[in-house]
Formats: C-alpha cells, sequence, structure tokens
C-alpha cells in the first residue's frame, strides 16, 4: 500500500510559520471568496426583488412548511457532520462511517428536495373558487398575487360583479426565463444546490475510501475537516437563503 | 507499487520538454508565466499597432468598423488579462518563495494548475479571432453582449474564457496568500516582508474577493445569452446597470491588482539603486493596504454619466479623490528614498524613475476625472485612454520591465546588456509619450474613443499622427528589448549572486538559484536581512552556514523537495476541453464536450488528491 510508506503530505505535518496548515488556511481563503460569490448572487436577487414584470410571485409559489423541513435537515447534516469528525478524532472509524453516510444521506435528502420543489414550481396551478377569492378581498385578507391576477381576468362579469360558480384552474408555472424572481431564484438556489450536490459527493469519496486501510484515519482528520468546513459553510449559506428569498418572500410588505 | 487504480507513479527526473511540462517548480512556472505573458504582450501590441495604423489619418480604410471594434476589445481584455496580471504572476511565482526565504510555494501542484489553466483561458480567447473575435468592449456592457444584439460565438468565447483565466487567478491567489503568510523564514514577520511580497499579498488578496464578483457576471451573461435568463433583458424589468455594477465593483479592484505589484517592484529597486532602506517602509505598506480597501469604495467612477444621482455621484467623487492620498504617499516615499541617496541610473533604476514620472501624469488626469462633473466631459473621449495608458503602460509595463532587468541576472544566471537596456529605455519614454500624450489634446477636444475613423478637418489629424507614429517607436524599443533578453541568456556574462548590491534575501543565494533555493532556511532578524549580514551589523549573529558571508552553500543533498506530477495538466486539460464544450454545446451531441471535459477534470482531481506526494523510492537515489 503506497499510503503507508507515503511521506507526510506536503504541509500536513509541517511546521509552518504560523502554525496553522496550509490546507486549513486555504480553505478559509476559498470560503472567503465564495462569501463573495453567493454574496453577488444574493445581491442580484435583492435589486431585483419584487421588479417582476409579470408570471409568478415568492407569495405564489412558495410553501414555507416543506421547505422549512428540507431546512431543518440540512441543519441536522451539520450536526452529524460534527459528529463524524469527533468520531474519528477519537479513533471511532465505525462510528465516523455511519455519522459520515448519515451527513450525506441528508444532504441529498435536502437536493431531493429541492428537485421536487423546482419542479413544483415549473407546474404551478392557480386553482380557486372565484367566491372565496372575492370574500377575502372583501375582508381585506391578504390574496396570492397570482390568484388576485386571475380573479380580475376571470371571475368578473362584463358587469364588473364576481362570477360566484366559477371555478378557475389555470397554468402558472415559474421557470427561470419567466420572469426576473424566476430567473435570479433559479440561479441562487440553483448553485446552492450545486454545492450541496458537490458536498455530498466530497462526503461520499470520503466515506469509500475509508474502507481502504490508512488513508482516513484520527491522525488525518484533517482531510475529513476540511469537507466538514465547507459543509457547514454552504449550510451557513443556507440560513442566509431561507430567511431572506423564503421567509422574506412570503411576508406581507416585503 | 499502489492499490489505487489512479495513483500512478510520478514522473522522475524528466528531461527536455517533459521536464517543463510537468514542473511544479516555482521558479519554472514563473518563467513560463513570464515568457507566456510577454508573447500575448506582442498579440495585444499588435492589435493596438492596427488601430493606431488605422487612425493615423483621417477616412482611412484599412480595416473596417466590425474589425476595429474586435480589435480594441481583444487589445484590453488581451493586454489587462493576459499581459499584466500574468506579468505579475510570473514575479509573484519567481520572487516570493526567494524573498520570503522557502523552498516553494505552499501548493506546488496548484501552482503549476495555476500556469496550464491560465494557458488553456489565453489560447481559447486568442483563438476566436478565428470566425470573429468579441467586440463589446473589454467591459462588455449589457446589452451589447445580448444574444439578439450580439448572436457570434465572440462574445461567448470572451465570456468562457475569462472565466477559466478566473479560476487560474483565483488558484494561484489562494496559493500566494497562504504561502505567504504559512512559508515565510523564521524572523520573517509581517513588517520584515520585502515591499514586493507585500503587495502581492495584498493583489492576491483583491483577487480572492474581486474575481467571484466578476465570476457571477459572467454566469448571469452566459444564462441570459444561452438559456433566455432574463438578468440583463430590460423587456422584463432587467436593468443593464446591474451588470455596470457588477463588473466595476471586480473591475476597479482589478485595477489595483495591476498596479500594486508595478508599486512594489518600483519600492524594491529604488532603494538598491539609492542605497538607502526604503524611505517608511511602514507607510508604503500601510498605503497600499488602504488603497486594496478603498479600492472598493469607488468602483461607480466608472458610471458618472449613467445617471446614478448627485449623492452617489458626490460620494464617488470623495472616495475616488481620497484614493489618491495613499498613492501620492507612495510617491513621496520614493522619492524621499532617491533624496540624497547614491544613485546609480542603471537600466532598472532608470525604468522605476521614469514609473515615478508617468505614473504621476496619469495619476493627475485620473484626479481630474475622479470630478464628476469634469468627467462628464471626458466620458468617452480620448482622454480616458490617455489616463489609462499612462497608468497602465506608463505605469505598470514600466515597472514589470524595471523588474525584468533588475531580477533577469536572478532567474537566467547572466547579465543583460547595459547600454542596450538604456536604449530600451529611451525610446520606451519616447515612444509613450509620442504615442499616449496627444490622446489628452485631441480627447478634450471631444474626439471619441472607440470609433474607427473620424473626418477630415476636425483638427485631430495631426496628434493621432503623432500617436502612430509613437507606436513604431515603442516597437523598436520592444525589439531591442527582446533581442537583449535572448542574447544576454545565451551569450551573456555569468551574473554573480548578488550583482546589484541588493537588500533582500533572493540576492543571497547563487543566480540562478538552485533547484532547492536555500540550502538552509535562513533565519531572518532585520527589515533588509541580507543587506544587514552583508554590513557585517555587530549586533547580529552571523547564520552558522558560513559560506560567502551569507545562506549560500553548495550541493543540497537530501533537501527534500516535491516531485513533478501529471495531474495539474490534466485538470486544466479538462477545463479547457469542458471550456470549448461549452462554447460548441450544440455540436454532434449536445453539451457532450462539455460533460467529457468535466469528466477528466474530475479524473484528475481525484488522481491529483491521491497522488503519493512524495515517491519514496526516488529519495534515497536522489
Amino acid at each position: 500500500m503506497a499510503q503507508e510508506h507515503t511521506a507526510p503530505v506536503h504541509g500536513e505535518h509541517e511546521e509552518t510559520y504560523t502554525g496553522l496548515n496550509h490546507r486549513k488556511m486555504l480553505m478559509w481563503a476559498f470560503l472567503g471568496s465564495d462569501c463573495m460569490f453567493f454574496g453577488s448572487l444574493i445581491a442580484t436577487y435583492l435589486v431585483y426583488k419584487g421588479k417582476s414584470l409579470s408570471g409568478a410571485m415568492p407569495m405564489d409559489v412558495f410553501d414555507i412548511p416543506v421547505t422549512s423541513v428540507s431546512t431543518f435537515v440540512l441543519l441536522m447534516s451539520s450536526m452529524s457532520m460534527v459528529l463524524a469528525y469527533a468520531a474519528l478524532t477519537r479513533g471511532n472509524i465505525k462510528a465516523f462511517r455511519i455519522w459520515m453516510v448519515s451527513t450525506a444521506i441528508m444532504g441529498a435528502t435536502f437536493i431531493g428536495f429541492q428537485v421536487y420543489e423546482f419542479s413544483s414550481f415549473a407546474n404551478y396551478h392557480v386553482h380557486f373558487e372565484c367566491a372565496e377569492i372575492a370574500e377575502d378581498i372583501a375582508q381585506d385578507k391578504h390574496v396570492k398575487p397570482g390568484d388576485e391576477h386571475f380573479f380580475n381576468k376571470e371571475c368578473l362579469d362584463e358587469n364588473g360583479v364576481v362570477k360566484n360558480d366559477h371555478h378557475v384552474d389555470a397554468d402558472y408555472g415559474l421557470k427561470p426565463q419567466t420572469n426576473l424572481f424566476g430567473t435570479t431564484f433559479f440561479t441562487l438556489t440553483g448553485f446552492h444546490g450545486a454545492h450541496v450536490t458537490l458536498g455530498v459527493v466530497w462526503l461520499l469519496s470520503i466515506f469509500f475510501l475509508s474502507f481502504k486501510r490508512g488513508v482516513v484515519t484520527p491522525e488525518k482528520n484533517l482531510d475529513v475537516d476540511l469537507a466538514a468546513l465547507y459543509w457547514h459553510f454552504v449550510d451557513v449559506v443556507w440560513i442566509v437563503i431561507f430567511t431572506v428569498v423564503y421567509l422574506f418572500g412570503v411576508f406581507p410588505g416585503y | 507499487m499502489s492499490t489505487f487504480p489512479l495513483a500512478i507513479p510520478r514522473p522522475v527526473h524528466p528531461t527536455g520538454i517533459w521536464n517543463w511540462i510537468t514542473t511544479i517548480d516555482h521558479k519554472k512556472i514563473g518563467i513560463l508565466y513570464g515568457v507566456t505573458a510577454f508573447i500575448l504582450f506582442i498579440t495585444g501590441g499588435i492589435e493596438a499597432t492596427l488601430m493606431r495604423i488605422q487612425l493615423s489619418g483621417p477616412e482611412l480604410d484599412i480595416v473596417s468598423a466590425a474589425v476595429y471594434n474586435q480589435l480594441f476589445t481583444m487589445h484590453g481584455t488581451t493586454m489587462i488579462f493576459l499581459a499584466i496580471m500574468p506579468m505579475g504572476a510570473a514575479f509573484f511565482n519567481f520572487l516570493i518563495p526567494l524573498q520570503i526565504g522557502a523552498r516553494d510555494v505552499a501548493f506546488p501542484r496548484l501552482n503549476a494548475f495555476s500556469y496550464w489553466t491560465f494557458l488553456a483561458g489565453a489560447i481559447m480567447l486568442k483563438l476566436s479571432w478565428i470566425g470573429g473575435a468579441t467586440d463589446a468592449g473589454w467591459f462588455g456592457y449589457a446589452p451589447l453582449t445580448s444574444i439578439d444584439q450580439n448572436p457570434g460565438k465572440g462574445i461567448d468565447f470572451w465570456i468562457i474564457s475569462l472565466q477559466v483565466l478566473g479560476i487560474a487567478s483565483l488558484a494561484a491567489a489562494f496559493n500566494f496568500i497562504v504561502t505567504i503568510i504559512n512559508m515565510r523564514a523564521p524572523g520573517m514577520t509581517m513588517m520584515r516582508m520585502p515591499l514586493f511580497t507585500w503587495m502581492s499579498f495584498l493583489t492576491a488578496i483583491l483577487l480572492v474577493l474581486a474575481f467571484p464578483v466578476i465570476t457571477v457576471a459572467l454566469i448571469e451573461l452566459t444564462f441570459d445569452r444561452y438559456f433566455a435568463f432574463n438578468f440583463f433583458n430590460v423587456a422584463q424589468g432587467g436593468s443593464v446597470v446591474l451588470w455596470q455594477h457588477l463588473f466595476w465593483v471586480f473591475g476597479h479592484p482589478e485595477v489595483y491588482i495591476l498596479i500594486l505589484p508595478a508599486m512594489g517592484i518600483v519600492s524594491e529597486v529604488i532603494p538598491v539603486f539609492s542605497k538607502k532602506p526604503l524611505f517608511g517602509y511602514t507607510t508604503v505598506v500601510l498605503a497600499g493596504a488602504i488603497i486594496a480597501f478603498m479600492g472598493w469604495m469607488v468602483w461607480s467612477h466608472h458610471m458618472f454619466t449613467v445617471g446614478l444621482g448627485p449623492v452617489a455621484n458626490a460620494v464617488f467623487t470623495i472616495t475616488t479623490m481620497l484614493i489618491a492620498v495613499p498613492t501620492g504617499i507612495k510617491v513621496f516615499n520614493w522619492m524621499g528614498t532617491v533624496w540624497g541617496g547614491s544613485l546609480r541610473l542603471n537600466t532598472p533604476m532608470v525604468f522605476s524613475l521614469g514609473f515615478i514620472a508617468m505614473f504621476l501624469i496619469g495619476g493627475i488626469s485620473g484626479v481630474m476625472h475622479a470630478v464628476s462633473a469634469s468627467d462628464a466631459q471626458q466620458q468617452d473621449t480620448y482622454f480616458i485612454p490617455a489616463h489609462i495608458h499612462y497608468v497602465l503602460f506608463g505605469g505598470a509595463i514600466m515597472a514589470l520591465m524595471s523588474g525584468v532587468y533588475f531580477w533577469f541576472p536572478k532567474f537566467s544566471g547572466k547579465m543583460f546588456n547595459e547600454k542596450q537596456g538604456q536604449l530600451h529605455f529611451w525610446l520606451m519614454m519616447i515612444g509613450q509619450n509620442l504615442s499616449f500624450f496627444p490622446m489628452h489634446f485631441v480627447g478634450l477636444d471631444g474626439m471619441p474613443r472607440r470609433i474607427y475613423t473620424y473626418v477630415d478637418g476636425m483638427g485631430w489629424e495631426l496628434w493621432n499622427g503623432v500617436s502612430t507614429f509613437g507606436v513604431f517607436i515603442l516597437i523598436a524599443g520592444f525589439l531591442v528589448f527582446i533581442y537583449n533578453m535572448v542574447n544576454s541568456w545565451k551569450n551573456g556574462e555569468p551574473a554573480p549572486g548578488d550583482p546589484w548590491d541588493a537588500r533582500t534575501l533572493e540576492w543571497s543565494i547563487p543566480s540562478p538559484p538552485p533547484e532547492y533555493n536555500f540550502k538552509e532556511i535562513p533565519v531572518v532578524r532585520s527589515l533588509d536581512d541580507w543587506w544587514a549580514t552583508k554590513q557585517g551589523d555587530p549586533h547580529r549573529e552571523v547564520p552558522a552556514s558560513g559560506g560567502s558571508g551569507g545562506y549560500e552553500e553548495e550541493g543540497g543533498h537530501g533537501i527534500h523537495l516535491p516531485q513533478p506530477s501529471y495531474w495539474p495538466l490534466v485538470v486544466s486539460l479538462g477545463v479547457f476541453i469542458a471550456a470549448y464544450g461549452v462554447v460548441f454545446n450544440d455540436l454532434i451531441v449536445p453539451w457532450a464536450i462539455a460533460i467529457i471535459g468535466t469528466f477528466i477534470g474530475f479524473v484528475g482531481v481525484y488522481a491529483w488528491s491521491l497522488e503519493p506526494v512524495n515517491d519514496p523510492d526516488e529519495d534515497s537515489g536522489h
């Protein structure tokens, strides 16, 4: 086995001026750079927030309970990542593998939610009874922009009177090409999803390599540490996206 | 020897071309960067010459308007991304480990990857001349770049090759940040670092933070062009001004990415040839740091005529004037160093002095268009090219030439011809002032930039003719330079380790440096440590290694150096194929080439990370 008599990884056990590891410092510099990457995407989203001329709006398509579940899964994956690292440091390789694979599974689950979400947004339908919306408007309740759009379009007869027995069921899908919201939303969350996907591939690579003797050991826990740093970062970015995009998106007045 | 399918042995003592292809030695990579960047600089110069010939008289028809648009776009993009930035990278690579007393950079293989990826991006951009290059300006303003306005592949090549170059720059910047923080020799505190290393450090930080912004802007543009997204689609409420903001939030720090290494070089050359320590070292470092910080607060001065309103214009006027202050401080520090010094006007020194004069003129015209009201008159006239050429040619290129002459003995091991160097300097000084100073006149007289011709009788004929004449003097100057470099490298006198009686660590070792740089890692006790060592400062211990009063020693057995590697090249190749695959995504099977390239890149990354770092069998036989 090559790795048993391989010299130390360059920089890993070497003395550095600051005592900090080369690769760890590189990872922090990369994350700083990635902050600017997501910062620019979020800035673009915010600049265009509320500027869409037509089509579905955040209020129409977002399903906060569903996204809350996927958010919770992603946050829990950060915890299992911590447990995986701790297990490896203790030398408990079996526990390490279990936590590692559960982190990857939770990451994949998050991606699954995102795929579901994207497709449900793309196939979004507006359906309501005209009478219900008329009542909501009369009571000054908040009405989804899409519902209001189709209410004005389909529910009023030529005299402006509400057609009480009319049912609206219209295709109102949100695609990247639909409007500025679609463009910025899919780009921002899509790149986050790509980061998570890459993270899952990375975690699984380490997981499978841990079955080779001497590759993943307590002494070489830096390899896992770096993946964990990346994973937590991607997690933190999601907290920002969930707040700024999803929660502010459905909050009336924003 | 390994059970990993991908862990093939690393190349062992390759010779000839394979030596260069698989090298991870920072000095060789630095030379590769320098030579490649200079060749690309010549291509950008040819583009400029064609433009100048077209403008030499009124209503000429040497190139068409369409070709002219491609010429100015490619000239700008080439000079910024393919010439000045990689020339800076050449110096980073060659010098930083030598200046901080290290044997290599922190990530030697990543360094090789940076070079090959840069080369991939450069080839891609320059080959886009086949079939029509980009013609929307180096800033690529929306909607000039939209698929409706500009359906050709030129813009796609521009976008994707800039992304590739961005990957290369980011990888290099991460590498140098870690190298400078972590690999300094014992005793080399931050405030004992040579000025060039300091300015490179600041440049790397700017790169790391600025490039993601252009990456996002280019991604948005790509999605608009390829998938009909709406980022810059006005019909759907998109804003073309957003592109300008994103571009200049990157673009202005980029200006300092170009000039800070130049300032670092000048801050090294002037003390050596004045035989004095740099006047106000701490101030120069802090001024550089303030420039790097304030570089983020001035981007909208590129957009004074967009109509952002009086408040934004006033704020950016003030910040732009403020950033001139630390720059002025540096100029005074250089002058303070020269003042009362024992001057030697060798070629590197005259280039550095020339830099101060030329950069000052560019700085002054810069402050002129910092005033937004005045800028409204100057915007899009030749006054702006006059400014940018004084700061980037008179500034950055002069300083880089100063650096090439200064360190030529170090990287080639030979002395250059001093007379030819002086001739080059004077041809360059005369040529650039003839070329660029008249642009001030025609600019203030209202001649717009980026026009392919002008009618007779506007009063611009004389000065345009002078500008074009100046270009040929510049060409003569660079021919002298090329002859001098090639001839001296082949037939020059062997250079001693320290031909200039210089101050920093790279001069304490032989020229050219041995592969391992330092036989013994030096212990640094002061700023300009090598100078202090040579003066025999009685308060200092003489390093135990002895030798010729310094750190150099023959031999070098048993020094552990990282081995060459194939994988950086493979990953770069994957990036290259994927990039072409994105541009030609409709070829044969849609996106197939891009996927193949990405796959090659991934295989390369895995093989890279599983590669044995040092072949154990190799050590014993070394």
